[in-house]
């Protein structure tokens, strides 16, 4: 296949109640959701809280911080990832709790390499013209 | 094998078993009041072939199946009143089955919707809204289906899973197997060693599609899909289908039947998350523990009441959470239990004995044939049959761990000894 026939990674398609996700996402800032009623954070956005279902919910920016939680490499690329070599398609448990599925980036995507439990710190790179959140290690 | 607090050794009482299995907390809830399971498979075929079908529309194999059950029950089409599968739709294929239907059913959640369709054709049946009810499986390759629907939470797995290159099934279901194998200490040759108890119950079945004994080495050695999956820890992709017709026990006592009834005893289904990252954990599947929790309290049995079990296969380590997710074993005891020949032919409890969807047959909605090979073994039928089947267990998933359902079969020995 061609270069000009190749699909780029994909942009997430934002829907009304995650653009305040991606809006903070393009400032460089991973901001989730969290019960004011019950204060847990939590992640996917919903306008309540899947929690104790309470509407008093607010979008807070969050450290950043996290640890990798369990993934697997794929090694026969979906399209966009041809030239990526076998990626790894990682889940990280942010410091407040809630889990969410990512890139590990600044690191080889092998199993020597990727240890459950390492800890982890946010990053952001562009796909598809705009910024998504990934996580690299907090050593480098 | 290691010290188990929930195996105990004891004399068989039936059929040269060796163990009592019993649940963690060593009991289930009582059958709920007032419900009186009371429907009966009457019918059960698969299509002529399994395999690469591409001379056979999509609905024209749905036909071919449905036209086969019926033939196996023994009954008329014009018996049948209430359909349910996925992909044509009920409508389309009561119509091109010539039924005028009184109830349909196209639930589409992923491999065991028709687990699910059985779940919800019992309660059709206890009141009467059906008298009886096929339920039907195909996809082919000669031409396009009709869509079964988009993914549930579509736009949420596009923005928060498939922009991390999340794809196929491949990418996505094994997820939670590194954390699993770093809680309970899983090794890779116990995951391989499910490939290799599933062939050598396939190596007895004509009709499976993978029928060579392989070895740990031989899965270890088999090209990496998706780390730590090997292709042959990978279902097969394979075309095909089946039908289940059902009807409840009165009736089907005034119909002139083929085969012996087997019994639904219990059924139940549940769902979790759409997306991997919010599963509560990622080494057991909420639903799966419902649903099995509901059927097995359903049904009245214990553990030790089971004669075979299947187990969803769409990749290795399903049949390593369903048997602790159902209760078989304990918490991250599977793996060992699989790879010491428990499941295996001669062992303990037979599991996914046609060989399941890593060797004998997986369309990508795979529940239909757990269904098919759990009443072929109480009927006594089975290719791979195991000896004095009073009772089987098919549990099945759909969309990842999203959703699940679990049925338990009888025979009318057991349907007669229930509580």
């Amino acid at each position: 296949m061609s270069d000009a026939q190749r699909r780029p990674k994909p942009a997430p398609v934002v829907t009304p109640e995650t653009e305040p996700f991606w809006d903070a996402a393009q400032r460089e800032e991973l901001c989730i959701q969290r019960c004011d009623a019950c204060g847990r954070h939590y992640f996917y956005p919903r306008p309540f809280c899947p929690h104790c279902f309470s509407d008093d919910v607010s979008w807070v920016r969050v450290s950043g911080r996290a640890t990798l939680h369990s993934y697997v490499i794929n090694h026969r690329p979906v399209p966009g990832w041809e030239d990526d070599g076998p990626y790894a398609i990682a889940l990280v448990e942010l410091e407040e709790g809630p889990r969410m599925a990512t890139s590990i980036v600044g690191i080889p995507n092998t199993p020597e390499d990727l240890v459950l439990d390492m800890p982890l710190r946010v990053c952001f790179e562009e796909q598809g013209g705009m910024k998504i959140p990934k996580f690299e290690p907090e050593s480098i | 094998m290691p010290y188990c607090p929930v195996r105990v050794t004891v004399p068989s009482g039936r059929g040269g078993r060796g163990l009592q299995r019993q649940c963690r907390s060593g009991r289930w809830p009582p059958i709920i009041p007032g419900v009186q399971t009371r429907t009966v498979v009457i019918g059960a075929a698969e299509t002529d072939r399994l395999g690469v079908i591409t001379d056979v529309s999509p609905v024209q194999l749905h036909a071919e199946a449905v036209r086969n059950a019926i033939d196996d029950a023994g009954i008329t089409r014009d018996n049948i009143d209430g359909v349910a599968c996925v992909g044509e739709g009920p409508a389309g294929l009561a119509d091109y089955l010539g039924i005028t239907p009184t109830w349909l059913d196209g639930t589409f959640v992923g491999g065991c919707s028709f687990l699910v369709h059985l779940h919800h054709a019992t309660a059709a049946i206890a009141t009467g809204t059906a008298k009886v009810i096929v339920i039907s499986h195909a996809v082919s390759r000669g031409g396009p289906a009709s869509s079964p629907g988009a993914l549930d939470l579509a736009n949420l797995q596009q923005q928060f899973e498939q922009v991390y290159g999340v794809g196929p099934p491949a990418t996505k279901f094994p997820l939670g197997v590194l954390r699993y194998m770093k809680a309970y200490g899983l090794t890779h040759e116990q995951l391989a060693s499910v490939a290799v108890a599933q062939r050598r119950w396939s190596s007895q079945v004509p009709r499976a599609m993978m029928r060579e004994l392989i070895t740990v080495d031989d899965v270890l050695a088999s090209p990496m899909i998706c780390y730590p999956m090997h292709r042959l820890e990978c279902c097969l992709s394979t075309n095909g289908g089946g039908a289940v017709i059902v009807t409840s026990e009165e009736h089907a006592r005034t119909l002139p039947l083929r085969k012996p009834l087997v019994h639904v005893l219990g059924a139940a289904e549940s769902s979790e998350s759409p997306l991997a990252s919010q599963m509560a954990d990622l080494t057991s599947a909420r639903a799966y523990r419902t649903a099995g929790r509901i059927a097995f309290g359903q049904a009245g049995i214990t553990h030790a009441d089971v004669d075979h079990l299947m187990a969803y296969d769409a990749f290795a380590h399903l049949p390593i959470y369903t048997l602790e997710d159902l209760g078989f074993v304990g918490r991250g005891e599977a793996g060992a239990f699989i790879a010491e020949g428990h499941t295996s032919p001669g062992g303990t409890l037979p599991m996914n004995t046609n060989g399941g969807g890593l060797s004998y047959t997986h369309t990508g909605l795979y529940g239909m044939f757990l269904m098919q090979e759990s009443i072929r073994q109480v009927r006594g039928e089975a290719a791979a049959q195991v000896p004095d089947v009073r009772i089987s267990v098919a549990h099945g998933v759909g969309s990842m761990f999203t959703s699940a359902a679990t049925i338990v079969f009888g025979s009318a020995e057991a349907a007669a000894a229930r509580p």
